[in-house]
């Protein structure tokens, strides 16, 4: 197996029986538990969704440092910012699709412009949330937040990374949107797994590689199983966790273009714009290679399960295997 | 429309016969809301099966009443009253949040015909019905816009936005009805956001407001029939709702009639409870 070592990955990784699931989200709860006991000026606002944001446990244990906004983002955007002001760390969360959704404005100028450290968490994000339907799937966040000047933009892809990347969060300064999946997942990555913003790690190297699949999200444990179909056939082939889509780390990217001549991104998110868009803007600018997209085509979800959704909707580990095959004919 | 004794007693058969849907419909799909719905069965059956000017096998009828559901998660509740009133095959109840179904996890406009407007995000539902109500009336039509609201979307500044614009062009062919249930998803609104004095802010606005009983037929209807007679001004009915009404032991009297829950761990639990339908459903919020 060509799982790099280095990352501290869980053993029979690509068991998926055998590996654990958690939703991604649970993370942002132990995350901001850990950030309030270190750093003081640590607070929380959650917009009427305290337990399914995992905004809960901090509530209880520093009732104090909690606000509940009710069911209003843009006020919560914007009072956030106001606490920052006055030297917070506002940790304010709801889903996604409302947070940074319906407020992205109150983001934009009142946090980002200001250049407030405030960290957005947004919970149910991708299409994980299933049967409520795409009314409350969030395919665009990574999108609208990455082209905000002066955001740093997210996406674990377990409850681990999830963890670290919360409380990480606390001590960069300035504004920060992580997104969160609601399903469980596999936990696939251990707290031990190297994790900084800004880094992409790599998780997997194959012997003579010919493509590389750089994923974020609950993607990044599909894009290892698509890698384990792929080496059955022969295929080299090198996997990155590309979980902070902005400010991104083009080294890695480029370094790994260089090396396999080839890229498959995937994301549970709007080709358009994605992180996939991200990395194009990179690849384009320094080593032009082929790229093939895996994530939502210009549509819009609806109500199924997860696992259905992400098949159907053309991003599981059959469509990530046709897209390397894809791209390296177009080679 | 005058409503006689028996046609009460058909339409609290017919609630009856909507509630065993629903429930029926929520544990088929697995998930979903509960508490909303059940509370807002007696309002969704006078709605589709006296108060409006509606036609089930022509659902673009140009001149038909507009019913706008801001709350969209309650929209099993829509679906169930739908499918009674003749919209689609009750049959079909069993699809919802199915993937490939037409009665999506919440109301899509264009996956089923007689849903007005997509909704489930909170709060931008008045305005919608407002911007209808201001079309209909250059138009120069009768019908009347019928906006649900619940409590808990009252805390998103739109609601208010709509609230005034609605009062500053007096639109008496706009009629709101509030599913005044007191609870939300982290608690009892008036702990979470307290809304009261809730009538007063209505009226401060240019509003005409009537308190209801949304669970009595008489009370209700003749709150909607005040409603459209009332000139030069939008009405609002704060339909008072027990949450889980109708299922016995969800319906808790002694915890929503009136004295709702105080201890946080009695809500949490109570929430719980309603939100599950006793433990058959996975909530949405867990
Ligand atoms: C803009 C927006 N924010 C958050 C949510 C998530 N959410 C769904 S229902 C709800 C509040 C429930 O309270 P209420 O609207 O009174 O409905 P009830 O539970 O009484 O049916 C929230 C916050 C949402 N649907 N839309
Ligand atoms: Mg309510």
């Amino acid at each position: 197996m060509s799982i790099n070592k280095k990352a501290n990955l869980v053993e029979n990784i690509l068991e998926l029986e055998k590996l654990e699931q958690v939703p991604i989200r649970n993370g942002y709860g132990e995350g901001l538990v850990e950030a309030g006991e270190k750093y003081p000026s640590v607070v929380a606002l959650c917009a009427d969704l305290t337990e399914s944001t995992r905004t809960e446990a901090f509530a209880k244990k520093f009732p104090d440092r909690f606000v509940q906004m009710g069911v209003a983002e843009q006020n919560l955007a914007s009072v956030a910012s106001g606490m920052a002001a006055m030297g917070k760390i506002p940790y304010i969360s709801s889903y996604a699709m409302f947070s940074p959704g319906r407020n992205w404005e109150q983001i934009r100028t009142t946090i980002c412009y200001n250049e407030r450290h405030v960290i957005i968490a947004g919970a149910h994000a991708g299409i994980s949330v299933g049967p409520d339907g795409a009314t409350h799937q969030a395919i665009e966040d990574i999108a609208i937040t990455r082209v905000i000047a002066n955001m740093t933009v997210i996406a674990p892809s377990d409850v681990h990374e999830a963890h670290k990347a919360t409380f990480a969060a606390a001590s960069l300064g300035g504004p920060v949107y992580i997104r969160f999946a609601r399903e469980k997942t596999p936990v696939y990555t251990t707290p031990d797994t190297p994790f900084e913003i800004g880094r992409a790690e790599i998780f997997w190297e194959g012997k003579d590689p010919k493509v590389a699949l750089v994923a974020c999200g609950p993607s990044v444990h599909n894009a290892l199983l698509a890698a384990k179909k792929l080496s059955e056939e022969g295929i080299g082939v090198v996997i990155i966790n590309n979980h902070t889509i902005k400010p991104m780390d083009e080294k890695t990217i480029i370094d790994v273009a260089k090396k396999t001549g080839a890229l498959v991104t995937i994301e549970e998110h709007q080709i358009n714009g994605g992180m996939g868009s991200a990395v194009a803007e990179v690849i384009t600018r320094n080593i032009p290679v082929p790229i093939e997209f895996v994530g939502v085509q210009n549509r819009f979800g609806e109500s199924g399960t997860p696992i259905e959704l992400v098949e159907k909707l053309g991003m599981g580990v059959d469509s990530i295997v046709q897209a390397a095959k894809k791209v390296i004919q177009r080679k | 429309m005058h409503l006689h004794d028996d046609k009460i007693k058909e339409l609290e058969e017919t609630a009856n016969k909507i509630r065993e849907s629903l429930i029926d419909e929520l544990v088929e799909a697995g998930s979903g809301h509960s508490a909303g719905p059940l509370g807002m069965a007696d309002i969704f059956t006078l709605l589709y099966f006296h108060t409006l000017k509606h036609d089930p096998k022509n659902p673009d009828w140009e001149d038909r009443d507009r019913l706008v559901l801001s709350n969209g998660h309650i929209c099993p509740i829509q679906y169930a009253a739908m499918a009674h009133a003749g919209y689609f095959p009750v049959e079909e109840l069993k699809t919802l949040r199915k993937f490939g179904t037409r009665l999506q996890g919440h109301p899509h406009r264009t996956s089923l015909p007689g849903i007005e407007t997509t909704s489930g995000p909170l709060g931008s539902g008045l305005s919608q019905a407002v911007g209808m109500a201001i079309a209909s009336r250059m138009d120069g039509k009768k019908n009347f816009i019928y906006c649900l609201m619940s409590d808990g979307e009252h805390d998103a500044g739109q609601t208010w936005e709509a609230v005034m614009l609605a009062g500053r062009e007096k639109l008496w062919n706009l009629i709101g009805i509030i599913d005044r249930n007191n609870i939300q998803i982290d608690g009892m609104t008036e702990d979470i956001m307290p809304l009261e004095p809730f009538r007063a802010k209505y009226g401060a606005f240019g509003w005409h407001v009537i308190d209801a009983n949304g669970h009595d037929f008489m009370n209700m209807h003749m709150a909607i029939e005040q409603a459209q007679v009332v000139q030069e001004k939008p009405t609002v009915i704060i339909a008072h709702t027990i949450p889980g009404k109708g299922v016995a032991y969800m319906e808790r009297d002694y915890l929503w009639h009136g004295k709702p829950p105080t201890k946080p761990e009695e809500i949490k639990q109570a929430l719980h409870d309603l939100r599950t339908l006793g433990g058959r459903i996975q909530s949405e919020h867990q």
